[in-house]
């Protein structure tokens, strides 16, 4: 009896190991997540208050008062928050683009290549957490960078402005794309995870389609925009989302360095856990904006 | 010699010849693929030099002495070479002690990490289950949530630790777990740790792509799900657990976020590089020298530090290079 009942529930027997492998995540999700992300909406719509010695903490429901510290009171939350999406959009396609371009070309053969694969994958791994905060904090480098400006008589860039913007052509682009051209440092260290996902995806387009579109009379510039970008464009969808939420939680995002030093140091979790979620709102925000649109243009090959 | 250079103009005459018959098109492009070549190879160096300067910079900068930085000649190689800020940072931050601590938690982190979120993307990636669908939305929303968001009622939940009230019941009082690794070891437990969502969602990509048929095999040849488990498809999967290793390890050492708020107590690097320059003053207090620090001293220090805090990194980046990206490159990750 007992036999026929086990051969006879092969899928539940599946799907009981199914869930005994994942089994880690669901306890962790809840008790580290759901748990967490409840209390701290509690949290930020009250008044956390400790009590010393007993050991414990009490909330005082209070509405929406830290939103509206937040948002009327707070001299820099807002200024902060607008800044940092001002950014994320300046940014991100432009990591999005920059990393693309180098896919391309680290896919190409070249005498070296595996060493500048090795160097452009470098500030995966250098650019993460504490190294990129005393980066940003380094005032000697930011220093010595004014004196080669006073110092060379002749700023390159600067001259090349001038003369494109009294051609008087889009000068609010043209500041766009002078502003990435500045900070292409911090392009280039913040694309290292998204060119391996392009390179990934280039390695899987067949060379024989190439071919083909070549015998037809495909110029490289066509095969680009018909073949390259739609067989990589599920992976501009996948770096696009990575890249949006790299951008908000890197540590030197200075959104999440006041919500850490308000919780932190002065003790306020109430109101960091309110700045906390209208952050995470904002990151949904922009995903669920960004997605939507680069999804729609998405090719799927099968 | 006199027939290789008539050999040359006899290659010349043909190629001149060639060009002709093609109208123009051969030299236009060969001259535009060497063109190509030229910029691309200008391009990559410039942007090689980018990224790499920062780095030769610190490591030029800590070999200085303090007068170098104020000697407009010293450009980026030190005129009086010393090996003094190497000690002197190692005496500020412990050195020894705090590379130490910082190895023993990364790998006890990211080995914790790498086991857990390997069962569970296996699970998502080879079992059918109700539901299945929804869980998997819950591992990308906790790859989206800001940690941030639920760091203060987690920070509250470790500090005030209880099991449904049993212990308070017991003891009369809740533990403290602020200052022990036993709350970050448990959170990774349950795939929250640091990127650990990223982690399940790769691992779970590669085993999807490993044929059905070697796991069909084993079931018939009489394996139950955990011997299929741990002695076909774990051995295949090395590679990409490999590398979830060593990215886990690698931003585990450099993290400071989850080290701040759960390991207080422990002297780790990361910690130790962002207080260097109040750790520099005190020194100089205490020895009583009566001068303060200068800006451009404590950065030297900054920058020492930090390549004191690299170079293990760079170490295992050279020996396994081609476990962070090729087998990360064969996930074929999709959306």
């Amino acid at each position: 009896m007992g036999k026929k009942k086990k051969r006879s529930d092969l899928k539940t027997q599946k799907a009981v190991s199914g869930y005994l492998f994942i089994l880690p995540f669901i306890i962790g999700f809840l008790a580290f997540m759901v748990n967490p992300l409840i209390e701290s909406l509690r949290m930020s719509l009250s008044n956390v208050k400790i009590v010393a010695g007993s050991g414990g903490f009490i909330m005082e429901f209070i509405g929406i008062d830290n939103f509206k510290r937040a948002f009327f009171v707070d001299p820099e939350f807002n200024r902060m928050l607008v800044d940092e999406i001002r950014k994320m959009v300046v940014d991100v396609p432009a990591i999005l683009i920059f990393s693309f371009i180098i896919a391309i070309l680290l896919n190409q053969n070249f005498k070296g290549r595996g060493f500048v694969r090795a160097i452009f994958f470098l500030p995966v791994i250098l650019s993460s957490g504490v190294l990129v905060g005393l980066e940003y904090n380094n005032s000697l480098l930011s220093g010595m960078q004014e004196v080669i400006k006073k110092s060379s008589a002749v700023d390159l860039t600067e001259v090349l402005k001038q003369i494109l913007l009294s051609s008087g052509f889009g000068e609010r682009t043209l500041k766009v794309v002078f502003d990435i051209i500045n900070h292409v440092y911090d392009i280039a260290i913040a694309s290292g995870i998204q060119i391996i996902v392009f390179l990934s995806g280039l390695q899987t387009i067949s060379s024989s389609m190439y071919e083909a579109a070549k015998i037809e009379g495909c110029t490289v510039w066509e095969s680009f925009w018909k073949i390259t970008l739609p067989m990589v464009s599920p992976l501009i969808l996948v770096n696009l989302i990575y890249t949006i939420i790299d951008f908000f939680i890197k540590s030197d995002s200075k959104v999440m360095d006041k919500i850490s030093t308000t919780m932190i140091s002065k003790m306020d979790y109430g109101f960091a856990s309110a700045m906390a979620w209208v952050y995470f709102g904002a990151v949904i925000l922009m995903i669920a904006v960004f997605g939507g649109i680069v999804s729609r243009l998405v090719f799927y090959d099968d | 010699m006199m027939t290789k250079t008539k050999q040359r103009k006899k290659q010349w005459a043909k190629f001149l010849e060639r060009n002709k018959k093609s109208g123009g098109y051969l030299l236009k492009s060969i001259a535009a693929e060497k063109t190509y070549k030229l910029v691309r190879a200008v391009l990559l160096f410039g942007l090689c030099f980018l990224i790499l300067q920062p780095l030769l910079n610190k490591l030029s900068l800590s070999f200085m002495e303090e007068r170098d930085l104020y000697d407009p000649t010293v450009v980026s190689i030190p005129r009086h070479f010393t090996l003094a800020n190497y000690v002197l940072v190692n005496k500020l931050i412990g050195f020894w002690k705090a590379l130490f601590n910082t190895l023993w938690v990364a790998l006890l982190i990211s080995f914790t990490q790498v086991a857990f979120a390997t069962l569970v993307g296996y699970g998502f990636a080879r079992f059918n289950f109700p539901l299945k669908k929804f869980w998997f939305a819950c591992v990308l929303l906790v790859i989206v949530v800001p940690p941030q968001t639920i760091m203060s009622s987690l920070y509250l939940h470790f500090r005030y630790f209880d099991v449904l009230g049993i212990i308070k019941l017991i003891t009369g009082q809740t533990i403290n777990l602020q200052n022990s690794i036993i709350p970050y070891v448990l959170l990774c437990m349950g795939c929250m740790g640091l990127k650990n969502g990223l982690y399940i969602f790769l691992i779970r990509q590669y085993f999807r792509n490993i044929p059905k048929e070697l796991e069909e095999a084993a079931y018939v040849d009489g394996c139950g799900t955990f011997s299929t488990f741990f002695r076909i498809m774990l051995p295949d999967a090395k590679p990409i657990l490999l590398s979830c290793f060593l990215f886990s390890f690698v931003w585990q050492w450099t993290d400071s976020f989850y080290s701040r708020l759960f390991l207080g107590d422990i002297k780790l690097l990361p910690k130790m590089l962002t207080s260097i320059s109040g750790l520099l003053s005190d020194y100089i207090n205490s020895i009583g020298a009566g001068v303060k620090a200068t800006v451009g001293y404590s950065q030297m220090m900054i920058s020492t530090g930090m390549i004191m805090a690299i170079i293990p990194l760079i170490i295992i980046y050279i020996v396994a290079q081609k476990g962070f990206v090729e087998s990360l490159s064969r996930t074929g990750i999709k959306m």
